[in-house]
């Protein structure tokens, strides 16, 4: 399912303008990381994507359907959003029944919702604590149910603002390996993110924000490796890149097997 | 001189089974800046809400083994003298937040009021404080308007305003963006080289290496180490109890197993890392295989 933005604008009521003129496309089966510094439009734009907000100008299409013309309830069945932070998401008594709710209220019957509910808790390693209830859960368990109440609606676009905050390395690695099975199954996957050395890592576009605009668009290793332009919008390239740019390495490294590769030559 | 003391000190949280923290012994050193890290759920606020006096004062539970800041045991004190000593800035602004006050200007300036400040000398110390952290312009702003790195500002200025000896901070960055995240760890080590103890619970490892005299690892409410950073950080058993480390450390480790990084010490900052690559000359094309 394809995403495309026609010059989207949009002003708060407050008359700030947030997003000043975005086009976009991304193909179905995309992994593409959002960064930029706090306030440059990245959370006001996602919001775009399932309807939460609705353009002052421009369109957004998801697939054939305008977001204008379709509710959030509807277009929930193709556009997933994990919030940053799971606390504002959570509200069930128990992880089972939290996970369950997206998919039986996209009306999918009993049999779908349980399969569903089962893969997604696979998926997050959360089957041993479907009885729990998500509060009794530590902030790390609790960002997991987040992650699979949305995965367990089986939308075709998923959206992930800020993952990794105050998450520790165990829980990145296991949210890294989340995003790897969604994009194995085709998904598409947007993530906002600060940090840097994940979005190195896990995606292969990098689209970088600045003042309600798109700044750069491109393959990670082209947007990642441009210091000087991703410091306008505060954004630090990843530690590895930053270290090979300094070392004077040709071409622009991203991860370990990368830098151990070019430094060898 | 020993400015903070933990005595064999385990603490269970009321309902729970498992202690969060178990028997830890730590000693910090008046002017000490000493950082702690951890996985999630290894104890790191636990210990932050101990040296504030949130437990037992306020969490109540079960608390053994003792506590003693400039001289007084936690047992012996009260939540009100113990805030004069130990200030903590909270992991998440929002908890801390008074919800009192209209703004950022009258939210700084409440624990002062609390502590019967006189009036004349609040308003100075409030925006001194507001210039020390950058937040001058918010002064008039409501604190529930702000993005949740500004929280973070007031929440660590509404702390800093205080002057206490010992400054305790959970992740008090983990909300902001790179540039303030630059911006409040230059006002962290502000404080440290005024001679303000301070405690700082963070992920952060490269951050970690550049400012803090020490660090503790917790893991599973203990003491896995307590060491200096370049020793701490680039210890293998940190990564092998799951920590989060630096990537620069996980990158020589593997090029010195490959030949490539010629030094003992592994390291932690990206200066470290340049200096020490720079030293791998280029393989001859025979090394290269040609």
């Amino acid at each position: 399912m394809n995403i495309v933005i026609k010059d989207l604008r949009f002003t708060y009521p407050t008359g700030l303008e947030a997003l000043r003129g975005i086009s976009l496309t991304i193909a179905p089966g995309e992994q593409v990381a959002i960064v930029g510094q706090n306030g440059a439009g990245k959370t006001t734009l996602v919001k775009h994507l399932n309807g939460l907000l609705q353009p002052t100008q421009g369109a957004i299409h998801i697939g054939d359907w305008d977001t204008r013309e379709h509710p959030v309830s509807k277009l929930a069945a193709r556009v997933g959003y994990v919030f940053q932070n799971p606390d504002e998401q959570l509200f069930s008594r128990n992880v089972g029944m939290e996970v369950a709710f997206g998919p039986k209220n996209l009306g999918y019957p009993v049999e779908k919702v349980d399969a569903l509910v089962k893969d997604a808790l696979a998926l997050t390693e959360l089957s041993d604590k479907t009885e729990t209830n998500p509060y009794d859960l530590s902030s790390t368990w609790r960002k997991m149910v987040a992650l699979a109440s949305i995965i367990s609606m089986d939308t075709d676009i998923v959206i992930f603002d800020e993952p990794t905050t105050g998450q520790d390395a165990v829980n990145v690695r296991r949210i890294a390996s989340v995003i790897q099975a969604l994009r194995e199954r085709g998904k598409t996957v947007i993530t906002i993110t600060h940090d840097i050395d994940f979005c190195a890592e896990n995606f292969e576009r990098v689209i970088a924000m600045a003042q309600g605009q798109i700044l750069l668009d491109g393959p990670a290793n082209e947007v990642l490796g441009q210091e000087e332009i991703l410091a306008t919008t505060y954004v630090d390239p990843p530690q590895l890149t930053r270290l090979g740019l300094r070392l004077g390495l040709k071409e622009t490294v991203r991860n370990q097997d990368e830098f151990l590769t070019a430094i060898r030559k | 001189m020993a400015i903070v003391t933990l005595q064999n000190v385990t603490y269970k949280y009321p309902l729970t089974e498992t202690p969060v923290l178990q028997n830890v012994n730590l000693q910090i050193n008046e002017g000490e800046f000493v950082a702690v890290i951890g996985p999630n759920g290894a104890g790191k606020s636990t210990l932050c809400y101990t040296l504030a006096g949130f437990v037992p004062h306020f969490f109540k539970g079960e608390l053994t083994g003792t506590v003693e800041v400039a001289g007084v045991e936690t047992h012996q004190s009260s939540l009100n003298e113990w805030v004069l000593n130990v200030g903590l800035a909270f992991q998440n602004p929002f908890n801390q937040i008074s919800g009192a006050k209209y703004t950022v200007f009258e939210e700084i300036a409440f624990g002062l009021e609390n502590i019967g400040v006189p009036r004349e000398d609040i308003r100075p110390r409030v925006e001194k404080a507001l210039a020390l952290t950058g937040i001058s312009d918010l002064a008039d702003r409501s604190p529930y308007s702000l993005s949740g790195g500004q929280q973070q500002r007031v929440a660590l200025t509404s702390i800093l305003v205080m002057e206490p000896k010992v400054l305790v901070l959970d992740e008090p960055t983990s909300q902001m963006d790179p540039i303030g995240t630059r911006e409040v760890f230059g006002v962290i080590r502000t404080m440290a080289e005024r001679g303000m103890t301070v405690v700082l619970a963070e992920h952060k490892v490269e951050w970690i290496a550049a400012f803090a005299d020490r660090v503790v690892a917790l893991k599973d409410g203990q003491v896995l180490l307590d060491g200096k950073p370049g020793d701490v950080l680039t210890s293998p058993t940190l990564e092998e109890a799951g920590f989060g480390i630096s990537r620069y450390t996980s990158t020589a480790r593997k090029a010195k197993e490959m030949g490539l990084w010629k030094k003992d010490q592994l390291p932690v900052t990206l200066e470290e890392a340049v200096e020490g690559f720079s030293l791998t000359p280029s393989p001859s094309p025979k090394e290269r295989g040609e």
